[in-house]
């Protein structure tokens, strides 16, 4: 019953995606364009930028919900786009399907009692199960309360729902609901500020925002400037890879201040 | 499955760690054939901690890419003996390491000399205020060994790893910009400090300002290029602001893999197997000497390495496992408050006042490891406890050890946990803050150890180890003191706004706190309240050396490091002077 439209609601955001935070292999980070060392042409640089992204985890609903969520985690605002716009739904596909979704490095013995809140997670559950089945829970209860999924609710209906989640008032069968909306709201923090390589902070957006330099530079003639703001467009792992910045031989970026910089 | 029997050498190590590499350098120097056995892989500086991807705070303090397996091992914890203990099935409270290097590959590189006074906790706690100022169940207790007797082994360490500081007391006489609190040294640090941060500069002047005596912390994060006694080179550090959780791009953080390794693998009588990971020690029957030790190699290959010395440089929760598996030693039973091993595990109570500001910029995503100005006025005993019902305190540090945003972005307490307006104080404080963090010490108590689990198992079918641990009252009052005195001083640097964060409450194994665990194969005087001697000798089987912060009966209020490496040296030194010539037990 919602198969086709959720289909559409995905395609729709796919292609939203492609318009806002997914450059096409053309137009990749303009910014980049401007500090590009001397030697490398730029459109060559380019066309390796971006490759095709795809969702390898989430289906189509579930990105729709995880989209909703994180656009009301970290909003779009007065201050700049949010977590949506940051590619964090595409970032969460893409760990929840590697090892921090399987839980690769994690002791995944049981039996499983739940514990105490001071003996951490207990669930048998590996995160991409506990999405699975979090999001299909939520959307059952959004259903019965309002009649609609979580990413078809306004946007202050959706905050009550995730103020339900976490205070726990919003119960889950398969999960604490807490633990759930906790792990959500860490993993759209990372997406937000994890470097662009995992597939959010899309044009360093959450670095941008807080005035975080990224790959560090060399900073023995910085660190005792008092007082001094330091304002340099951002490097990432794939500009330093992609030889996007200037480096000395230990590979530290030179970084480019930016215009405000005094 | 048979294991194979190898060719017997003169040392076998398990774990090749900040203690294990030492102890390779002096033994295999000394002639000894010495065999290294790591279960982690090899690592080293080029290429595996490379730019830019070695500096990735997703990879590396998220997912943990330097740090322990626990698909493989990782131990069960509780509260309290009435609990049933659980798999900690995701590393947060401390990240030990594996590999190569071990944890001091990504540790945060402060290097503090315990103070005298920590040697000898409880006789100088009743001396001074009485039985009663301690705890009925606390079982701290002297280290059998004295800060003087092992000042020459601090200053070895200190050498080797080529620290940055400033001495606060030389042969007893006070220095200007040092410590004085600190024990005598026998000379100054081999380099001189890091520079001073905005953070620390505020931090510097409120403190004076306050009566008390600032100095840089000493740090494994070197101020220049520097080479060691054995003639390794470590580089000066670029403040680039990825230290704790990362391994150094640049070669400058004091390490295996800067200070030892590069001189130690070309030693012919030293042979590194990594991916290895021993399962037992070998005893003989009357579990009075060790005979050899088995292990698993990544092919699923059981071999048996005799020997004719064992010597555990794991960390300090796999020292204690080790023994208790191979049966070294009497475990500790809590209901008696007998036996040994596992006894007295302890751990840190840091606390921190977080401090905002609406008109200045720290630009704390700069820093080094341990960078940050201190004072050492609530540590130890050096203050007066009459009347405060606690033992013990910690230093304070207004700390620049580098802020990445998914971590490190502290917002003032009431700050809503997400939307709008946690947005808007998360961009506005990042770079309008920094902490000054309290390194509270751990006192060790009868209800705290380390034993083998009932239930729960490691890859290869063996128990895992079982901890049972909380904070008591004494570290509470104690928490709560040292964090109202440090917010004193925050409060005359003058922010808009503070957090004041007290460690109250039960324990919890979730969020991360400090990879600073102690104890369980505790040294002392006495075979019966002790694991091993002063030596980190083993009472039981003495030819089994168990090395690291699993000897420390209690934990001081400092980072243990500079104690782990001194003791380190304080052991070999006996081997290499005493114990080659007439092996068996040291102290008789």
């Amino acid at each position: 019953m919602d198969q086709p439209s959720g289909r559409r609601r995905f395609l729709k955001s796919v292609i939203a995606m492609g318009a806002v935070g997914l450059p096409a292999p053309g137009q990749a980070d303009e910014a980049h364009a401007q500090h590009a060392p001397p030697g490398v042409p730029a459109a060559s640089a380019q066309t390796s930028a971006a490759p095709p992204r795809a969702y390898m985890f989430l289906t189509p609903p579930e990105v729709a919900f995880v989209e909703a969520a994180a656009a009301r985690l970290i909003p779009a605002d007065e201050l700049g786009p949010g977590a949506k716009e940051a590619g964090v739904a595409y970032f969460i596909d893409q760990q929840l399907f590697g090892a921090y979704g399987t839980m690769a490095k994690k002791y995944r013995q049981g039996p499983w009692p739940e514990g105490t809140p001071q003996q951490g997670y207990q669930s048998p559950l590996t995160p991409q199960e506990v999405y699975r089945a979090a999001i299909r829970e939520s959307n059952l209860y959004c259903r019965r309360q309002y009649g609609k999924t979580f990413d078809e609710l306004a946007p202050e209906q959706q905050d009550q729902v995730l103020r339900g989640l976490d205070e726990g008032k919003i119960a889950l069968e398969s999960v604490p609901s807490r633990f759930f909306f906790d792990l959500l709201l860490a993993n759209t923090q990372e997406g937000f500020f994890a470097d662009p390589v995992y597939g959010g902070n899309r044009n360093k957006i959450g670095w941008k925002l807080v005035g975080f330099p990224g790959v560090p530079a060399v900073y023995t003639d910085h660190i005792e400037k008092y007082n001094v703001p330091y304002l340099v467009e951002p490097v990432s792992i794939a500009d330093v890879q992609q030889n996007l910045t200037q480096g000395d031989e230990h590979g530290h970026p030179q970084h480019v201040r930016l215009s405000r910089d005094r | 499955m048979a294991a194979t029997t190898l060719k017997p050498v003169d040392v076998v190590l398990v774990g090749v760690g900040l203690t294990g590499t030492i102890m390779a350098k002096e033994l295999a120097e000394a002639g000894l054939t010495v065999v290294g056995l790591e279960r982690g892989r090899f690592r080293d500086t080029y290429p595996d901690f490379a730019l830019p991807n070695a500096h990735d705070e997703l990879k590396y303090v998220r997912r943990h890419e330097l740090m322990q397996d626990l698909s493989r091992e990782t131990i069960t914890f509780r509260n309290a003996m009435g609990e049933t203990a659980l798999p900690m099935r995701e590393l947060g409270s401390f990240l030990p390491g594996e590999g190569v290097g071990g944890a001091a590959v990504h540790w945060g590189g402060l290097t503090w000399r315990f103070l005298p006074w920590d040697f000898e906790t409880r006789s100088r706690t009743i001396a001074r205020y009485g039985q009663d100022q301690l705890a009925a169940d606390c079982t701290s207790q002297d280290w059998g060994i004295t800060y003087a007797e092992l000042e020459p082994s601090f200053d070895r360490f200190e050498y080797l790893y080529g620290i940055s500081g400033k001495a606060g007391n030389i042969k007893g006489t006070i220095q200007p910009g040092g410590n004085p609190f600190e024990g005598p040294r026998a000379r100054e640090y081999p380099n001189p400090p890091l520079k001073t941060t905005f953070a620390g500069s505020l931090f510097r002047k409120a403190a004076a300002s306050m009566g008390y005596q600032p100095f840089p912390v000493p740090t494994g994060a070197l101020s220049r290029g520097y080479t060691n006694p054995y003639g390794a080179t470590i580089n000066a550090c670029v403040y680039c602001g990825y230290c704790q959780f990362f391994a150094c791009e640049m070669g400058a953080k004091a390490s295996p893999q800067t200070a030892v390794l590069p001189v130690l693998l070309h030693n012919k009588n030293f042979t590194l197997r990594t991916l290895t990971n021993v399962v037992k020690v070998n005893l003989d029957s009357a579990r009075r000497r060790a005979l050899s030790v088995t292990y698993v190699d990544s092919r699923g290959r059981e071999f048996e390495q005799p020997a004719e010395l064992v010597v555990l440089t794991s960390y300090v929760l796999n020292n204690v496992r080790l023994m208790l598996l191979s049966g070294i030693g009497r475990p500790y039973d809590p209901v008696r408050n007998r036996g040994v091993v596992g006894r007295n595990y302890a751990y840190q109570t840091p606390s921190a006042v977080t401090l905002f500001f609406e008109d200045k910029v720290f630009n704390q995503f700069m820093g080094a490891g341990g960078l940050g100005i201190a004072i050492d006025e609530f540590n130890g005993d050096n203050f007066d406890h009459s009347g405060l019902g606690f033992i013990g305190g910690g230093f304070f540090s207004a700390a620049s050890t580098g802020a990445r945003p998914i971590g490190v972005r502290p917002v003032p307490a009431g700050t809503p946990r997400w939307g709008s307006a946690w947005k808007k104080a998360v961009a506005h404080y990042f770079n309008r803050s920094f902490p000054i963090t309290v390194q509270g010490a751990c006192q060790s108590y009868r209800t705290n150890y380390l034993d083998v689990d009932p239930t729960y198992r490691d890859a290869y079918g063996l128990p895992l180890l079982r901890m049972t641990f909380d904070r008591h009252d004494n570290e509470h009052k104690m928490s709560v003191y040292l964090t109202n005195k440090a917010a004193e001083i925050a409060k005359a640097i003058g922010p808009s706004k503070m957090n004041v964060n007290p460690r109250t409450g039960k324990y919890t194994i979730v969020p991360y706190q400090s990879t600073h665990n102690t104890g369980g194969a505790i040294m002392g005087a006495d075979p019966a309240t002790s694991a091993v001697n002063k030596y980190s000798q083993s009472w039981d089987v003495p030819n089994v050396f168990v090395i690291g912060a699993s000897a420390f009966p209690q934990n001081g209020g400092y980072n243990p490091t500079g104690t782990v490496g001194a003791l380190t040296y304080f052991a070999v030194e006996a081997i290499r002077t005493r114990y080659l010539k007439r092996p068996g037990q040291l102290l008789t």
